[in-house]
């Protein structure tokens, strides 16, 4: 029997302590028409051998094409002692550290993570993660409205340059709050939005702007005149970011050009590049970090730092008086486990490269993107959507269907983008690539070569 | 033991530069960048490793002990479904990554929304949700949307049982509903006469788990499907205690509408220090239209994303991509090694060893909270009695149960019943391990007898002891800071 280690014996025993004639005696509450008869749908067991080649099949079915979609997941290089540490069992089968002395492993960790993102994003405090990106900024949404007292609207101005799915998701988790979104219009010429857009809602009861960095076509918005007109129109400011590319940007707690302004109230992204495979969209883990004004309004787990009973420093779950095991209906969030393995990985990814080590594998992703881009806008039909200052991905419009390039290109091994034209018809043709430090000028090359049979 | 900060170990111009790659100065205008670097270490390799790993034995886990926390399903997470999912294939493919080279993973994830199906006995099933709390979310939001497309505006109360996980009610509210709470009877059931009061026009449905979290069957849950469903209202299972009954009921036979499943309690995934989780959802006919996306479909032998405009009615989607598809692979992996009989005898082992340390530890003297009752997969044990005469309570217990090396099981959870322990061995301990727990009880009973401040100091032999959870919250420390 997989997994049960019970002997005939031990179940004679254990039935003779209970004092019932057979294990199904133990089912007598349950009315027998209830009772499953037959479980037909479900296949016989295989050995574990037998599942390990079934598995190395369908995973050998999709093969390992040569990646350029970020779009949100980005494919880094992940160093071998990352992976090695995190599936250590104490960390890969311990639950939530709610019995602090037996999980300080797990809390200073995580108290060693806040301090980090909290550095990173130039902000003061962070929980110890939320499920996704997305579902974090639908989190921040939610937050702003608690902590902006003044503002009695919930209205969230959201640009079309974000991440629709972003959006999409924030508009699901929030569909029962009431909460009321408004679309900021990017430019045509240089794919970001800018102060005009937002001039339309001076004077108006607005809770939070929300801006990504880069954003959602790898340009740099004006996150700096975007802070001064939050600051200046009573809104809260939303930062949605790559947390790699804060290795070189400036980071949302410095944002705005008045010496007032304390720049982002929440800041939010995915982690998924410090660390975490693509593996298909999850589990990654959001982030979320904030100034200590407003950390009472924060969802998820906090750590602090403590003392024992002896003096000795300890770690526990604290503000808990937030969260829906005590407060229950009256919680900042439902939300309970959070993603506490990929932080894991993350946190030790961060003190491997330290900031340092980022910064090359931000500059890295940038030239090769660079190179990719230079390189497939010399083909025919391939140009280049905006020329603004970007991070690690771009915009290319083609002279034809994209779905139709893409799937040709696959048949060649390559996953060549991410097709933008449902979700941004007014683009045309366009195509979302990106190549980080994992991407070698040969891999470019050989795109770039197929790309051209392609078109 | 303990472990410095890993900011002490750092050193100015130290690191792992192995891991570096090779670039150029990076393009950024002067306006964006960055002037001052984050503050983070600055360490070699073999530190870095040498820290994480030390943290790590710093931790109670199922690898390492008896962890018999109720309601939360500790089981041995199979290595295999780590090592499965994580082939290179799975772990290098995005998830925007076209269908045509997908096929084998959508096969997984088709089967394994299949499989869901066949042992929840409902009609559809959606593996977005990323944890329980997300799956509950999923589940009321549907129930709002199925009553919002009737045009049943009014319907927005939740009915929710005193014994609830805190998630039920604060799904609930995130999803703009009012509670209505009703209580339980002495023996554990649902309280049937109060469930009739609190029903009504303006119910939406009902929050039910099935054993509750009290540890017992609920015998009339038909009798209560029927009333919910005269009444207008739909039922929500809470998967959370899906472990007890696998293989033996189906919720969708009990009359549930829609279930959530945490995946990292039944099926094995694991908990990781705290998620991830996965919180698949499961519906039955009324449902199906609004469940969120996306979904994987079949065509002939081709799989593909079903999304918004093939579910036009979706509640929408509730991740980026597609939920924590790395969980979805080993919860996957689990249910073919397990197989039919196998998925049978989990809910029999889990209820054996839970009835027969419920009857071990009634028989050494400690009192069972629903004494009488069959124990499901879990059971709960009551210290009101040791509280009062020697002062000892059930955190006391709990803190000793570490110096004897076992994990404490869940404390003051669920709140109805004072000084509890809520216990769940799982179906993947052994009898000597099970057996090594009640010594460990009685015990602590006799010491608490004898000497009950030694009790109330514990625990002695871990990283640290006792906490001031009250200097935390007040004394906020988040965050280290350079001195």
């Amino acid at each position: 029997m997989p997994f049960i280690p019970h002997t005939d014996n031990d179940v004679r025993e254990m039935l003779a302590a209970i004092g019932a004639p057979s294990i199904d005696a133990l089912f007598e509450e349950i009315p027998a028409a209830l009772r499953i008869k037959s479980l037909a749908g479900i296949p016989e067991a295989l050995t574990e051998m037998e599942t390990g080649r079934l598995m190395q099949q369908r995973a050998g079915r999709d093969g390992r094409p040569l990646n350029f979609i970020g779009a949100g997941a980005y494919e880094h290089h992940i160093p071998a002692a990352v992976w090695a540490i995190v599936t250590r069992g104490e960390f890969y089968s311990a639950y939530t550290p709610y019995q602090a002395e037996a999980s300080q492993g797990t809390l200073q960790l995580l108290y060693e993570y806040q301090t980090m993102m909290a550095s990173l994003t130039g902000m003061q405090v962070s929980n110890a993660s939320l499920y996704d990106g997305a579902s974090a900024l639908a989190e921040a949404c939610l937050m702003a409205v608690r902590a902006h007292r003044k503002s009695k609207s919930a209205r969230i101005l959201v640009p079309a340059s974000l991440n629709p799915t972003y959006v999409d998701v924030a508009r699901a988790i929030t569909e029962g709050q009431n909460l009321k979104f408004d679309v900021l219009p990017y430019e045509a010429t240089s794919g970001t939005f800018g102060t005009t857009a937002l001039d339309a809602f001076r004077g108006q009861d607005i809770t939070a702007v929300v801006v990504q960095q880069p954003n959602f076509f790898g340009l740099l918005e004006d996150v700096d005149a975007i802070a001064d007109w939050a600051a200046a129109n009573n809104a809260l400011l939303i930062a949605v970011v790559n947390p790699l590319s804060l290795a070189l940007l400036k980071p949302p707690g410095e944002w705005g050009t008045q010496a007032t302004n304390k720049g982002a109230d929440i800041v939010v992204g995915d982690g998924q590049p410090f660390g975490v495979p693509l593996s298909s969209g999850g589990p990654y883990f959001g982030f979320m970090t904030t100034r200590m004004e407003h950390v009472r309004q924060m969802p998820g787990r906090i750590i602090g730092r403590t003392v024992d009973l002896d003096g000795k420093p300890g770690f526990t779950l604290t503000l808990q008086a937030r969260e829906q095991h005590i407060r229950r209906s009256k919680a900042t969030s439902n939300i309970c486990t959070n993603q506490g393995l990929l932080v894991t990985a993350a946190t030790i990814y961060m003190s491997l490269l330290g900031s340092a080590g980022l910064e090359k594998v931000a500059a890295a992703s940038q030239t090769q993107t660079s190179a990719l881009v230079a390189a497939l806008t010399r083909i025919k039909g391939v140009k280049l959507a905006f020329a603004g200052p970007r991070f690690h991905e771009a915009v290319l419009q083609l002279d034809r269907k994209v779905s139709d390039v893409l799937e040709a290109l696959a048949k060649r091994g390559i996953v060549g983008g991410y097709d933008l034209s449902r979700q941004y018809p007014d683009l045309g043709n366009a195509l979302l690539v990106c190549a980080t430090e994992t991407r070698t000028d040969e891999d470019v090359a050989q795109y770039a070569a197929a790309l051209s049979e392609v078109m | 033991m303990q472990e410095p900060l890993i900011f002490t170990h750092s050193r100015t111009g130290r690191s792992a530069t192995g891991q570096y790659p090779h670039a150029a100065a990076a393009d950024v205008p002067e306006k964006f960048r960055r002037k001052r670097r984050a503050e983070l270490p600055e360490v070699s390799e073999l530190q870095a490793v040498r820290h994480f790993t030390r943290l790590s034995q710093l931790n109670f886990s199922i690898d390492t002990h008896f962890y018999p926390l109720g309601s939360c399903t500790m089981k041995y997470n199979p290595r295999a479904c780590n090592a499965f999912a994580m082939l290179p294939e799975f772990l290098d493919r995005h998830p925007l990554a076209p269908e045509s080279v997908s096929q084998g993973f959508l096969a997984c994830m088709f089967e394994l929304q299949e499989m869901l199906k066949e042992v929840t006995g409902m009609k559809g099933v959606s593996l977005t949700p990323m944890a329980g709390a997300q799956g509950e979310f999923a589940g009321v939001a549907m129930i709002r949307a199925y009553h919002k497309a009737r045009g049943d505006h009014d319907r927005t109360e939740i009915i929710v049982p005193d014994a609830a996980h805190g998630t039920n009610p604060a799904t609930a509210t995130m999803c703009g509903c009012t509670v209505v709470e009703i209580p339980s009877l002495p023996n554990g059931d649902t309280d049937v006469e109060a469930l009739k009061q609190a029903l009504g026009p303006r119910t939406a449905g009902i929050m039910l788990t099935n054993p509750s979290t009290l540890g017992v069957f609920e015998r009339r849950i038909q009798e209560i499907a029927k009333l919910v469903h005269e009444a207008g209202g739909l039922l929500y299972y809470d998967g959370a205690n899906l472990n007890a009954i696998l293989g033996k009921v189906r919720p969708g036979t009990m009359g549930f509408d829609v279930i959530h499943m945490n995946l990292h309690k039944t099926f094995s995934t694991p908990h990781g220090g705290g998620g991830p989780g996965s919180g698949a959802v499961g519906v039955g006919e009324r449902l199906l239209p609004f469940l969120p996306v996306p979904i994987v479909g079949r065509e002939g032998d081709r799989y593909r994303w079903l999304d918004a405009r093939d579910v036009p009615q979706t509640i929408g989607r509730l991740s980026a991509f597609m939920g924590n598809a790395g969980v979805l692979l080993r919860a996957y992996v689990y249910m073919r090694m397990l197989g039919r009989a196998g998925m049978q005898r989990v809910a029999e082992y889990a209820a054996l060893n839970a009835n027969y340390m419920l009857a071990r530890l009634q028989q050494a003297g400690f009192d069972a909270a629903y004494p009488g009752r069959r124990a499901s997969h879990e059971f709960i044990i009551t210290l009101k009695r040791q509280a009062k005469q020697l002062g000892v309570n059930a955190m006391d217990f709990a803190k000793r149960l570490l110096d004897h090396g076992f994990h404490a099981p869940t404390t003051y959870f669920p709140l109805l019943v004072p000084e509890c322990l809520l216990i769940e061995p799982t179906e993947t301990e052994a009898k000597e391990e099970l057996d090594g727990f009640i010594e460990a009880m009685v015990a602590i009973q006799r010491e608490a007898e004898q000497d009950p401040a030694k009790v109330k100091g514990a625990p002695y032999t871990l990283p640290v002891r006792r906490l001031d959870d009250v200097r935390a919250a007040k004394q906020l420390d988040l965050t280290y800071q350079r001195g």
